[in-house]
C-alpha cells in the first residue's frame, strides 16, 4: 500500500524533504486538502489556518532552496490544541468567553515549532475540562474510528486530527488524561511529560499544578522527535526544569530485555472493560516475549487519585479562571447594571456548565472553614501518591496500565452523568498529580476501535517510556492500521 | 485638654471616670523602586501613557506566568535586616483571590502563611518615652492596576482602568498593635519610613503613594488585658493625616462605648476635608480571599550565605549614624539627630564634612541658615542648588576673612537663589572684607582725628567709647572691614598713641 502524503510520519516525510523528492507546499497541500475531504465528518479544528500554513511551507521551501538549515520537523504540517496561545491567530480554548481572543503574543511551544506550517487551531472541551469534546461550548468532535463515538478529551480535536490525517502531528495538553485518553480512543500515540520538562508560557491554564504540554503522533519516533523539539528551560516558566535535554531519539533502540516492568493491580480491577483488559493482557505477554521483566505490583493510594484531582484541579482553575470578566479582553454581557453585574452576567454567559461546576467546586474547596478538610487534605494524600510512584519505581523501569477503561463511548452516552465522564480518566489522574512522564499508545483493537496502553516512568524518565513503548510498537505493528471512520 | 490628650490619649478619662487604652497597629505599603515590575519586564517608571508600562503578564491575558524579580527578594530581605527580622529560610508566593476591575487577574500575588521576614522590632520615640515597636511579617506582593471614574465612583457613566502600576513590587510591613497613642503611631510610621529611605529600597512618599499606611484601631478599659473591637482605617495621605485620623477614631470610639454603644468591626475611611473617619464595609461584607499557594511560582528556598552577602550590603542606618556623630564628631546628641533625620541631609552633611572637617561649623550651617531656606522653598537638600562644594567654598571665604559671618549669610542666601558659587556672589556684589592691615588702619587713624573727644573719654576709662570708634570705622568702611581686625588694630593704635 503506498501511504499518501498526508498519511506519513514525521520521519518519513523529512526523509522525502531531504532528498528533495517533495516540498513543503506539496505536503502541506496534501493535508490540506485532506481537511477539506473529512473536516466535515471530523470536525476537528475550531480554526483551520490554510494560508498561514501554505505561507509558512514556502518560506521553507525558499529556504531550503537557499541552502538553509533543516530541522527534523522543519516543513512538517500540524496543529495546536486551541489552547495555546498563537500571536494573530484567535485562541478560544472552545469557550465562548475566548471566543474573539487573538493573542498579542506566542506561546513558548508555538516560538519552538516555528518552521512547521500550522493547519490549525484544534477543538477541545471548555478551558480542556472534560474527556470528550462534548464541553466544547462549539460543537463535538468525531472520532475518526467511528463518527458515532467521541475521540475522547479534552485534547479529541488534536488526537483526531492526527488519527484522520488532518494533520500529521499535533500539540494537547494533559492535566487528567487529556492527551493520553484522546490518544487511546483514536489509536494514535500521545506523551504527558514529566511537570516542568514543556514550557507552559503561553497555554492557558486549567490547573497550573498539573497541566503539560505533549505531542500527539502516530508513531513512538515521531513523539520523540516532537518531545525534543518542545522540551527544555524558559525563563518565562519558573516551573520549568533547567539544564539540558536528553537525546530522546537515541534512547529508541527497540530493545526491553531485561526491562522491569510493573503492572499495578489496582488499574485492572473492577471498571475495567474485559475487552481492554485482554488487549493489555496481551500486549504484557508481548512484551516478556520479547524479553521485559514483567510483574505485578501495587500502588495502594490508586483510588484516591480521583478525589484529589477533582479537589485540586478545580480549586487551582476556580483562580486562573478568574481572570475572565469582561474587563479586558474576550466575551463581555451586553447590558450591565454595574461592575459586579458585568462580572456575573459575563461569566454566567460565556462559561459552559462544567466549567461552572469546576469553578464552583474549586471555589468551594478553597473556602474558609473548608480549606484544611478539602484543598489541604488534598495536597496531603498527593505527596502519598506521589510516593506510592517512588516506592514502585525504586523496582520498575516503566509502570503499564490501560489508558482507558474503556472503549470510546457514544456522543451523548456520558452527558448527563459527570460522575461517569470522570470515570473514563480513572487510569490517568495519578501520574500528573506525581508530576511524572505517561504515554499512551495502541495495544490492539476490539470491534475495529483501537484500546490504549499507558506506560508510566520516574520523573524525566521519558527515555525510557520511549524505548519500551517503541520497541512494543515495532513489534506488534499496530500504528501501521489506518482509521477506519472517515 | 492638655498636650496629651489633643494628640490622642495614651490613657484617657471617660466621662463617667472610666479610663481608657488605645491599642494600636500599623500596616505600611512600600511600593519598591526597582527598574522592572515585580513579576514581568514592564518598566514601574512613573507617568507615562496609561497602559504604556504594560506586558502580556501584568496585563493577566491568558497564558501568562509571573516569573519574580530577584532585585524585589533581594530588597525585601535588605529592608528585613534593616527592622531587625529574621530572614526565612523557606518562603513562598500565594494567591489571594477576589474580585475588582484593577486586578487583572482578580487575584493578587501575595504571601500568606511563609512570609519573607518575620519577628522585627524597631525603637522609637514619642513625648520624650522610648519604645519598643514588634514587627509580626514583612511580606512582598504585587499592586494593582488604577481605576479612572467619571465624577465619583457611585455616579460615573463608566470606569477607565489604567494597568500601569499593576505588578508594581510593594512590601508589607505588619506591626504589632503595641502602640498606645497615635503619636506613638506617627513616630513608629516616620521612623520606618527613614530607615525604608536610608536601606534605598523606595522613594517612601506618602503624599505620591508610594508609603501606605493602614491602621488597626481599638480602645479597652484600662487594666483589660482584653483587646477591644477594632476598625481598619484606611486613606490617610500623609503622617499627619495618620496622627489626626487617630485621634478622631480613639476619640469616637470611646464616645461610643460612653454612650453605651459597642465598636463594631468594620473598615473606615479618614476623610481628610472633614476631619472624620467614615465607614466603609463591615465584616460581614469582608472578604474569603481564599488564599492558596501560587503553583506558578516555586518556592523561595533562601541560602544564608546569600542573606549574609545582603547584611554586608546594608548601609548605616540612622541609629548608628547619630551615634557616630556623637562619638566620632562630637556632636550634642540632639544635632546628630536632626541632622540624621533625612538620609539625603545625612549624605550632605557629609559630603561636606568630606572637603572641610569642621564638625561643628559645617553642623551649623547645614542645619541652620542652610534648612532655613530649604524649609521656605519646600525642597530637600539634594535638589538644591547649593552643593557640598559650593557650601565649603562659602566657609572657607569666611575662614580666609574675605567676608564676615553676618555677610555670610546673605551670601548663601544668594547663592541659593542664583546658584552661583559664594566667590561669584561676594565679586558681584562687592561684600568682600577689607582684611588690607594698611587700608583699616589708614580709616582709623582718620576717625581718631575727627573724634578726638571720644578718644579723650576712653582714655578717661569710659569702654563704650571704643564701641563708638568700632562703629565709625565700620562706617567708613561701609560694613566691609573685618570686625576682629578693627577691634585688635584700633586698641594697637590708642596703645601706641597714648
Ligand atoms: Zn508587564
Amino acid at each position: 500500500m503506498v501511504n499518501l502524503l498526508y498519511q506519513k510520519s514525521i520521519t518519513e516525510l523529512h526523509d522525502l524533504l531531504v532528498r528533495r523528492e517533495v516540498s513543503a507546499v506539496e505536503i502541506t497541500r496534501s493535508v490540506l486538502e485532506r481537511v477539506e475531504r473529512v473536516e466535515g465528518t471530523v470536525k476537528a479544528y475550531v480554526t483551520v489556518t490554510a494560508e498561514q500554513a501554505l505561507a509558512t511551507a514556502e518560506e521553507v521551501d525558499a529556504k531550503l532552496a537557499a541552502g538553509g538549515d533543516m530541522g527534523p520537523l522543519t516543513g512538517i504540517p500540524m496543529a495546536f490544541k486551541d489552547n495555546m496561545c498563537t500571536k494573530g491567530v484567535r485562541t478560544t480554548c472552545s469557550s465562548r468567553i475566548l471566543e474573539n481572543f487573538v493573542p498579542p503574543y506566542d506561546a513558548a511551544v508555538v516560538e519552538k515549532l516555528a518552521g512547521a506550517p500550522m493547519i490549525g487551531k484544534t477543538n477541545l472541551d471548555e478551558f480542556a475540562m472534560g474527556s470528550s469534546t462534548e464541553n466544547s461550548a462549539f460543537f463535538t468532535t468525531s472520532n475518526p474510528w467511528n463518527p458515532d463515538l467521541v475521540p475522547g478529551g479534552s485534547s479529541g480535536g488534536s488526537a483526531a486530527a492526527v488519527a484522520s490525517g488532518e494533520a500529521v502531528y499535533a500539540l494537547g495538553s494533559d492535566t487528567g488524561g487529556s492527551i493520553r485518553q484522546p490518544a487511546s480512543f483514536c489509536g494514535v500515540v500521545g506523551l504527558k511529560p514529566t511537570y516542568g520538562l514543556v514550557s507552559r508560557y503561553g497555554l492557558v491554564a486549567f490547573a497550573s499544578s498539573l497541566d503539560q504540554i505533549g505531542p500527539l503522533t502516530r508513531t513512538v519516533t515521531d513523539c520523540a522527535m516532537v518531545l525534543q523539539a518542545i522540551a527544555g528551560p524558559d525563563e518565562r516558566d519558573s516551573t520549568c526544569a533547567p539544564g539540558p535535554v536528553p537525546d530522546f531519539n537515541a534512547a529508541l533502540t527497540g530493545e526491553v530485555r531485561g526491562l522491569r516492568i510493573g503492572v499495578p493491580r489496582e488499574y485492572l480491577a473492577q471498571g475495567v472493560d474485559p475487552r481492554v483488559a485482554g488487549a493489555v493482557g496481551a500486549a504484557i505477554d508481548l512484551l516478556a516475549a520479547m524479553g521485559a521483566e514483567v510483574e505485578e505490583t501495587s500502588l495502594p493510594h490508586t483510588s484516591y487519585a480521583l478525589p484529589v484531582y477533582y479537589l485540586i484541579a478545580p480549586a487551582e482553575a476556580s483562580s486562573n479562571l478568574a481572570r475572565y470578566d469582561g474587563v479586558r479582553y474576550g466575551y463581555r454581557a451586553a447590558r450591565p447594571e454595574d461592575v459586579v453585574d458585568m462580572f456575573m452576567q459575563t461569566r454566567s454567559e460565556g462559561f459552559g456548565a462544567e466549567v461552572k461546576r469546576r469553578i464552583m467546586l474549586g471555589t468551594y474547596a478553597l473556602s474558609a472553614g473548608y480549606y484544611d478538610a478539602y484543598y489541604l487534605k488534598a495536597l496531603k494524600v498527593r505527596t502519598l501518591i506521589k510516593r506510592d510512584f517512588d516506592r514502585a519505581f525504586t523496582r520498575y523501569d516503566v509502570l503499564l496500565t490501560p489508558t482507558s477503561p474503556t472503549l470510546p463511548f457514544k456522543k451523548g452516552e456520558k452527558t448527563m452523568d459527570p460522575v461517569a465522564m470522570y470515570l473514563s480518566d480513572i487510569c490517568t489522574l495519578a501520574a500528573p498529580l506525581a508530576g511524572i512522564p505517561a504515554l499512551s499508545l495502541t495495544c490492539g483493537f476490539v470491534d475495529g476501535l483501537p484500546v490504549g496502553l499507558q506506560l508510566m516512568g520516574p520523573p524525566f524518565g521519558e527515555r525510557t517510556i520511549l524505548r519500551a513503548a517503541h520497541a512494543y510498537e515495532q513489534k506488534a505493528g499496530h500504528w501501521r492500521r489506518q482509521a477506519e471512520g472517515v | 485638654m492638655n498636650r496629651r490628650l489633643a494628640t490622642g490619649a495614651a490613657r484617657r478619662k471617660g466621662y463617667r471616670g472610666m479610663e481608657y487604652e488605645t491599642v494600636i497597629g500599623l500596616e505600611v505599603h512600600v511600593e519598591l523602586k526597582t527598574e522592572s515590575k515585580v513579576f514581568c519586564h514592564s518598566t514601574t517608571g512613573f507617568g507615562g501613557d496609561p497602559n504604556s508600562h504594560v506586558c502580556p503578564v501584568c496585563l493577566g491575558l491568558p497564558g501568562v506566568l509571573p516569573v519574580v524579580n530577584r532585585q524585589v527578594v533581594e530588597w525585601a530581605i535588605l529592608l528585613g535586616l534593616a527592622i531587625n527580622c529574621r530572614i526565612a529560610s523557606f518562603s513562598k508566593f500565594d494567591r489571594k483571590n477576589y474580585y475588582y476591575p484593577d486586578m487583572p487577574k482578580n487575584y493578587q500575588i501575595s504571601q500568606y502563611d511563609l512570609p519573607i521576614c518575620l519577628g522585627g522590632h524597631l525603637d522609637i520615640e514619642a513625648d520624650g518615652v522610648k519604645k519598643r515597636i514588634g514587627i509580626t511579617r514583612l511580606h512582598m506582593e504585587e499592586d494593582t492596576g488604577k481605576l479612572v471614574h467619571q465624577g465619583t465612583i457611585t455616579t460615573t457613566p463608566y470606569s477607565l482602568v489604567d494597568y500601569n502600576r499593576a505588578g508594581i513590587p510593594l512590601l508589607e510591613i505588619v506591626s504589632e498593635p503595641d502602640m498606645s497613642s497615635p503619636l506613638e503611631a506617627r513616630a513608629y510610621a516616620e521612623k520606618l519610613r527613614q530607615i525604608i529611605v536610608y536601606t534605598g529600597v523606595s522613594d517612601g512618599k506618602m503624599e505620591e503613594g508610594s508609603l501606605r499606611c493602614d491602621a488597626n484601631v481599638s480602645v479597652r478599659p484600662r487594666g483589660s488585658t482584653r483587646l477591644g473591637t477594632k476598625a481598619e482605617i484606611k486613606n490617610m495621605n500623609s503622617f499627619r493625616a495618620l496622627q489626626r485620623a487617630l485621634t478622631y477614631e480613639v476619640e469616637r470610639q470611646i464616645g461610643v462605648l460612653e454612650e453605651g454603644g459597642r465598636v463594631v468591626q468594620e473598615t473606615r475611611t479618614w476623610d481628610e476635608g472633614k476631619g472624620v473617619t467614615l465607614s466603609l464595609r463591615s465584616k460581614e461584607q469582608a472578604h474569603d480571599y481564599r488564599y492558596f499557594p501560587d503553583p506558578d511560582l516555586v518556592p523561595l528556598v533562601i541560602d544564608p550565605a546569600w542573606v549574609e552577602e545582603i547584611r554586608a550590603c546594608l548601609p548605616e542606618l540612622p541609629e548608628a549614624r547619630s551615634a557616630r556623630y556623637v562619638e566620632k564628631l562630637g556632636l550634642s546628641a540632639y544635632d546628630a539627630g536632626v541632622l540624621t533625620a533625612e538620609k539625603s541631609l545625612a549624605d550632605y552633611f557629609e559630603a561636606c564634612l568630606a572637603l572641610y572637617p569642621e564638625a561643628k561649623a559645617v553642623a551649623n550651617w547645614v542645619m541652620g541658615d542652610l534648612a532655613r531656606l530649604l524649609n521656605a522653598a519646600g525642597q530637600s537638600v539634594d535638589q538644591g542648588r547649593v552643593t557640598p562644594e559650593r557650601l565649603v567654598g562659602l566657609l572657607q571665604l569666611i575662614d580666609r576673612g574675605e567676608i564676615s559671618g553676618k555677610m555670610a549669610k546673605d551670601v548663601l542666601e544668594a547663592m541659593f537663589a542664583t546658584g552661583a558659587d559664594a566667590v561669584r556672589v561676594v565679586r558681584e556684589k562687592g561684600l568682600s572684607q577689607i582684611s588690607d592691615e594698611g587700608a583699616i588702619l589708614e580709616v582709623i587713624r582718620r576717625v581718631l582725628t575727627e573724634n578726638a573727644n571720644v578718644v579723650a573719654d576712653f582714655r578717661a576709662g569710659k569702654d563704650r567709647a571704643l564701641g563708638f570708634l568700632v562703629g565709625q570705622v565700620m562706617k567708613k568702611t561701609r560694613g566691609q572691614a573685618n570686625p576682629d581686625a578693627v577691634n585688635r588694630l584700633l586698641r594697637e593704635t590708642l596703645q601706641e598713641q597714648g
